[in-house]
């Protein structure tokens, strides 16, 4: 085998014609001519690289950055009051006061996950977990939003088992809760499941930190794991053509995490933030160093000089271009100022963290690689970092999308008796999307670190952040596939409010939110239309509630074979407590409380988990989203959480008023009695929509009978519908629907708890 | 009754965590001259009949598709022990 000849500068002026493989690392033909107009010449091997996943759909955003800048420009003064830091750094940062700063953000883990679900998901976690860090927070709690296959195909149980222990193993090893999120199960997903991560984590003000290099002569260090050939199934074409005969081994396109690594991480990097050691930092993920370079000196001074040889390595046959691209794990850069660096390094030595200089911040405007005595690397790193190519992709509207909102639910016939909507609501119960997740939930840990407040089944998680004030924070993510295949505009502002929703039904105040947009192809002009009403429904939905996008991810490409995945633009809304000794529990514990439904309620079955789990069926009109509602809806909750007149809050969302009253008995164990005559009259629906009707803006909670006068007068003074449906009670050991029929609390329990374990095998700890 | 050895490792280029951990401990106590350890599974298969070269391409086939994971793995040894 000979030597791997590092193509340099100089070579790539002396031989301008040498033929490059542009396409096989992703880039187009005039991506390429556009690197060389640049350059002024042809890039070498090294900066190829840099620009080919710096260039990517992945890094540069470049479908969809003409449509995301509505998050930026569809915002009112105050919307950012509490915003800290907004989009376009590694996580957005809220004000939560008391002097306290919250960070969150959502991130896609979607193609690794279908390769190698466990090292998918964990390395999933792990990515997410460092740009928290990254901005000076400590994490606290971990969430996910999971897409799985049909729950009944073959395949479908290996990426489960796979994800699902992926998440458990790297969260629990962190020692992070996991809170919450969401599972859905649907054939779109089959062969690319979506695992998308979300991370929060707290700081005090003055603790916020920025990835930029600033300061000339200020030191570039790398440290935590060393690099390897991880992630780097691309750049090993790079260095083939100068092989010889049987070259390198192809390098492999997934990543092996170590949570425990990662776990003395967070602590050397809290430790480096306490003591002031560190001017800018920045996690490594996609594209590793080529990213992080580029992205600290485009942010900061604008040079950098950088020695690659410098850089610790697992694996030393690895090439300039491998060690450019690789994926590594639980690795960070930091910029230091020189006099700092002995102290910066007896925490990182303390914390048995390897570390090493690569170079210096520069005032240049230029990023220059040396690797062997020799410039690899010069080039201007906005051009790899900030001012990648920007499309306007075509957009047409979907050429199916009229005749499927044309083929409405209402072509089936209601129930027409109780017995017919007991077996309806039964067969709705223990649909794979309604049915219980313990069988996933139970394999977290979710009270690690003994600040938890709520978590799964809870609508939220909550977490407290000051343990002597109670101050804390509350988060939910959702999106419902299915409405936003039947319209993607309405479909995000419905994850929206149900996100949103589920917050201020913790009793927390909405604050903030981070989206994870997964779709099909972006050259896929139909795609390109739903991404694009999307982000205008969610900008527009943003405005209207008055809450800003602070960050997250795009994921396109996700599609199983040539069929794109419904639209998943999974939103997850963050929200404040001044107390969490005053959430909202999400069921009832006490005798003889009355039940109220908040809101109205509306025929709305189309796309509904009904219309899915009892007709197998899609189409028509999704739900009506109405804000001003949801915005009065929630300052009642967050009202009555503050003065402790409701005992307990449930939010209506898939499954309607039946699987809210179901999630209320089931989630203590008490039964309770409701009527639906006086509901269907008022609001003229029938039995049916009264109980499965996905209407928003509406949540049932339960109030002790002295608090109900001032519980009236407030929902009076705030003008939020309210309607008496039932009372607990706790002797029945049922759920009853007067007339209708009556289920006992130990069927619901098996009939809900069933489903998973049927396919996935004995819940853990049940 | 023959024995047929099958050993897994993990990827060379893939970070192996255990691997990393045990080196270090290794190290801690004083063997300075321990760079690296990889760990790896030895699976030790017994058979009730004489071993053919088809039954062994069959084994393979198992230590492919059940007994690793092909995408961190590779099989590095299938042999008949002595």
């Amino acid at each position: 085998m000979t030597e791997h000849v590092p193509d340099t500068v100089d070579n790539a002026i002396a031989t301008p014609d040498k033929h490059q493989p542009y396409e096989l690392l992703g880039l187009k033909a005039d991506e390429y001519a556009q690197i060389r107009e640049i350059l002024g010449r042809r890039p070498t091997s090294g900066e190829l690289a840099m620009y080919s996943v710096m260039w990517s759909e992945h890094c540069s955003y470049k479908s969809s950055k003409v449509h995301l800048r509505q998050f930026g420009q569809k915002v009112s003064e105050d919307m950012k009051k509490h915003l800290m830091v907004g989009m376009g750094e590694n996580a957005g940062v809220v004000d939560i006061g008391e002097g306290w700063a919250v960070t969150f953000k959502i991130e896609s883990h979607n193609h690794p996950s279908y390769i190698e679900p466990f090292q998918g998901a964990a390395t999933g976690v792990g990515g997410i977990v460092r740009d928290i860090i990254s901005m000076g927070a400590r994490p606290v709690a971990v969430m996910d939003a999971l897409r799985f296959g049909a729950i009944d195909h073959e395949d479908t149980h290996r990426v489960v088992n796979g994800v699902v222990s992926g998440i458990s193993f790297y969260g629990n090893c962190l020692g992070l809760p996991n809170i919450g999120g969401e599972t859905w199960f649907d054939s779109v997903y089959q062969a690319n499941p979506l695992v998308n991560a979300l991370a929060v984590g707290a700081l005090r003000h003055e603790d916020l930190h920025l990835a930029n290099a600033k300061g000339v002569g200020n030191l570039v260090v790398l440290f935590g794991a060393r690099t390897g050939g991880d992630g780097i199934g691309g750049a090993s074409i790079l260095a083939s053509d100068t092989f010889a005969e049987g070259g390198p081994t192809k390098r492999p396109a997934v990543q092996v995490g170590d949570p425990f690594a990662e776990k003395v991480l967070i602590e050397c990097c809290l430790e480096l933030f306490q003591g002031d050691c560190v001017e800018g930092i920045q996690d490594l993920g996609a594209a590793g160093i080529s990213c992080a370079t580029s992205e600290l000196a485009s942010n900061g001074d604008g040079g950098m000089h950088i020695t690659l040889d410098n850089v610790l390595l697992r694996d030393p046959t690895l090439t300039a271009e491998e060690i450019l691209m690789s994926e590594s794990q639980e690795r960070m850069m930091a910029i230091v100022r020189p006099e700092k660096l002995e102290a910066f390094l007896a925490v990182t030595t303390k914390w048995d963290v390897e570390a090493s200089v690569l170079g210096e911040v520069t005032n240049t405007g230029r990023l220059i690689i040396e690797w062997q005595g020799e410039t690899i690397v010069n080039v201007d790193p906005r051009t790899v970092a900030v001012d990648g190519p920007v499309y306007n992709r075509p957009m047409e509207y979907p050429s199916w999308i009229d005749a499927l909102q044309a083929d409405s639910a209402a072509k089936f016939a209601r129930a027409q008796t109780g017995t017919e909507l007991r077996d309806q609501f039964l067969a709705l119960l223990g649909s794979p999307n309604e049915a219980d997740t313990d069988w996933i939930t139970n394999q977290y840990d979710y009270y690690v670190m003994g600040n938890t407040a709520l978590h799964t089944p809870d609508g939220a998680g909550m977490i407290r952040i000051d343990e002597e004030s109670g101050l804390g924070v509350a988060l939910a993510t959702d999106a419902n596939g299915r409405y936003c295949q039947l319209d993607p505009y309405v479909g995000a502002q419905l994850a929206l409010v149900e996100s949103y929703r589920n917050v201020a039904t913790s009793g927390a105040t909405p604050m903030a939110v981070s989206d994870c947009l997964n779709f099909g192809s972006p050259e896929n002009p139909e795609v390109m239309w739903q991404f694009a009403r999307a982000v205008e429904g969610l900008a527009d939905g943003c405005l209207e509630l008055g809450i800003p996008v602070t960050g997250g991810n795009v994921s396109f490409y996700n599609q199983t074979g040539d069929v794109p995945i419904h639209p998943t633009p999974v939103v997850a809304v963050m929200g404040s407590i001044d107390n969490v000794a005053r959430r909202l529990p999400s069921g009832w514990q006490d005798e003889g409380e009355n039940i109220y439904l908040l809101g109205v309620t509306r025929d709305e079955l189309d796309g509904s988990s009904w219309a899915g789990a009892v007709h197998n069926h899609l189409g028509g009109k999704p739900p009506v989203v109405d804000f001003p509602a949801e915005k009065a809806l929630a300052g009642l909750l967050a009202a009555a959480a503050h003065e402790g007149i409701v005992t307990s809050a449930i939010d209506l969302g898939t499954g309607g008023l039946i699987k809210a009253l179901t999630d209320g008995v089931l989630r203590f164990g008490v039964g309770a009695r409701v009527w639906i005559d006086e509901l269907q009259q008022r609001d003229g629906v029938d039995a049916t929509a009264a109980l499965f009707s996905e209407t928003t803006a509406r949540v049932i909670v339960s109030v002790d009978r002295t608090d109900d006068v001032r519980f009236r007068g407030l929902c009076e003074g705030r003008n939020v519908p309210v309607l008496r449906i039932g009372v607990t009670d706790t002797g029945s050991a049922s759920l009853e629907v007067q007339g209708q029929f009556e289920v006992s609390v130990e069927q619901l329990a098996a009939v809900h708890r069933a489903t998973l374990p049927a396919h996935f095998g004995p819940v853990v700890g049940g | 009754m023959p024995t047929v050895i099958v050993e897994v490792m993990p990827k060379e280029v893939l970070l192996d965590p255990a691997g990393k951990a045990t080196a270090r401990a290794l190290q801690r106590f004083g063997d300075g001259e321990i760079t690296d350890v990889r760990i790896g599974k030895r699976f030790e298969i017994t058979l009730n009949t004489d071993v053919t070269p088809e039954l062994l391409e069959h084994i393979g086939e198992l230590a492919r598709d059940v007994l690793s994971n092909q995408v961190i793995e590779d099989v590095t040894s299938i042999h008949v022990a002595d």
